[in-house]
């Protein structure tokens, strides 16, 4: 059987270690996803951020149990769920403790629930690229619903969003994230914002800061930059990113949460923002590897030590950074002679 | 481009309440450099086996101190070998008196750490263990 097969079978081993092979961009991984491809398309991607503890885990922990629990359904009709959970790296030794799992035990043993955890690794772009594989592959095999769990508000959270249909933005009472969130912007990639430890003192004043800053941010938010607005509000159907109020611990608030996926998922469908976030998705996703390829080529046609040739004169001024590229590009030798008149 | 991590699994199986030890092998081998999946206390052996499959771990680290590892491991190791993962390592930490020992190797525990092992001795373990375990075509 080819792998492909095997994956499509339910070989769980296989799978795991494609989501290794892809993680670390090892060819064979790539290629299996290749092939897996023209299978995606079908999965509701989630993106669950917020700042470092407002958990984010527990309340993941909380929703999967709901949404595989829906009264009187039939195993066949509940929806599988992935969730693919991302902790940073330490920048000083490449490792991580991926930590997720310690509020997600309630999910083992539920053969429709798969987890894995990732590390960021740091490299820029290139977790993005690797989330954005393992869903792919998530979304192949057949998972309906694909929860992405990562930490903060920085560029590698909004480059992970636009991997999502959904992002539901977690906050906390009390850490200044509600001004955090703010500043980052994080709040433009929301579609649904959730107010945790709600059984805190000061979840009221975080609801409320939020709720208004929302209110405020609207008449010019351009949401995402790829929505495209007009085309939305003709359908006559605008989203109202809805602000919740949950305590994961306790499971409050979650079938709420729940039902909002759901009913953004709709949203989505019924509008034409569905086909227009798939479109941005993947054209970025394109752009991406496009970028990484040409620069890779580029590199491996330079004579040895050409490049660095041309960091030193950037490095001594006799160059700037964009003359030195175009130097590079044009393949001549005349940049040389240039910079050296210029003594 | 292409990196790759030695991915360990750190659980803390049975039912006696304290993770100190396996929080502090869970650090060293981060330091180290590999990615660790954590996943706490009172860890079935039915749910360690299955979270080293779904993470596609290296190896598993088992913190024991309640006195049930000849209860626990040889379950894991079945386990693992019935799911095809006969070739991740398993590591063992704890209390464990030396007539078990033997027998434990037997079943395929690839080390086993007494109490006041150096973490450095344990990362070196692990990174033998690993390099050692057959390679995966
Ligand atoms: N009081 C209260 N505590 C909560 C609630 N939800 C989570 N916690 C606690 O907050 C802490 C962090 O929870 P996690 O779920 O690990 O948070 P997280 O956002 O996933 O954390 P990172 O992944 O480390 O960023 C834990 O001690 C939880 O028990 C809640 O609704 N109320
Ligand atoms: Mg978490």
């Amino acid at each position: 059987m080819s792998l492909v097969a095997k994956l499509m079978d339910g070989d769980r081993l296989a799978f795991a270690r494609l989501l290794t092979q892809i993680e670390n961009e090892e060819l064979v991984g790539l290629d299996c996803l290749s092939d897996l491809y023209p299978h995606t398309g079908r999965a509701h991607i989630v993106g669950v951020t917020g700042a470092p503890g407002t958990g984010k885990s527990t309340l993941v922990n909380r929703l999967v149990l709901h949404m595989r629990s829906v009264e009187g359904g039939k195993e066949a009709e509940r929806e599988t769920i992935a969730v693919v959970a991302v902790d940073p790296s330490s920048p000083f030794s490449g490792g991580a403790i991926l930590g997720d799992r310690i509020r997600m035990r309630d999910l083992a043993g539920d053969p429709g629930v798969f987890i894995r955890s990732m590390a960021s690794r740091g490299a820029l772009g290139g977790l993005a690229r690797a989330t954005a594989g393992v869903v792919q592959a998530l979304d192949a095999v057949g998972f309906d619903i694909i929860l992405i769990e990562t930490v903060g508000a920085g560029q590698a959270e909004v480059d992970i969003a636009r991997t999502a249909h959904t992002t539901v933005v977690v906050s906390a009472p009390g850490m200044g994230d509600e001004v955090q969130a703010i500043k980052a912007g994080i709040l433009e990639i929301a579609d649904i914002l959730v107010v945790n430890k709600a059984d805190i003192h000061g979840a009221d004043n975080t609801l409320r800061v939020l709720r208004t800053t929302l209110q405020m941010a609207r008449p010019t938010r351009e949401g995402r930059g790829y929505l495209i607005r007009d085309e939305v509000e003709a359908d006559g159907v605008m989203w109202d990113p809805p602000v919740l109020a949950t305590v994961a611990t306790q499971g409050e608030g979650i079938p709420e949460l729940s039902r909002e996926i759901a009913r953004h998922r709709s949203h989505l469908r019924d509008s034409s923002e569905w086909r227009v976030r798939e479109g941005e998705r993947i054209r970025s996703e394109m752009e991406l590897l496009l970028r990484d390829h040409l620069t890779a080529r580029f590199m491996t046609r330079q004579p040895d030590g050409r490049f660095e040739e041309a960091l030193e004169r950037v490095l001594t001024r006799k160059l700037s950074p964009r003359q030195a590229i175009t130097a590079l590009l044009e393949g001549e030798d005349e940049w040389h002679a240039k910079s050296e008149g210029k003594k | 481009m292409t990196g790759k991590k030695l991915r360990v699994l750190i659980a803390k199986p049975g039912l006696d309440g304290h993770d100190r030890g396996a929080k502090i092998v869970a650090r060293a081998l981060r330091d180290a450099g590999m990615e660790v999946i954590y996943t706490g206390l009172r860890q079935t052996p039915e749910m360690i086996a299955e979270a080293a499959l779904q993470e596609d771990v290296d190896a598993v680290g088992l913190s024991i101190l309640s006195g049930a590892h000849m209860a626990l491991l040889p379950r894991v190791l079945e386990l693992l070998h019935q799911q095809g993962q006969q070739d991740v390592q398993v590591m063992v930490g704890g209390i464990i008196p030396d007539e078990d020992i033997p027998r434990l190797k037997e079943m395929g525990v690839a080390a086993i750490f007494g109490p006041g092992t150096s973490t450095q001795t344990i990362v070196q373990a692990f990174i033998e263990a690993v390099g050692a375990g057959p390679s995966r075509g």
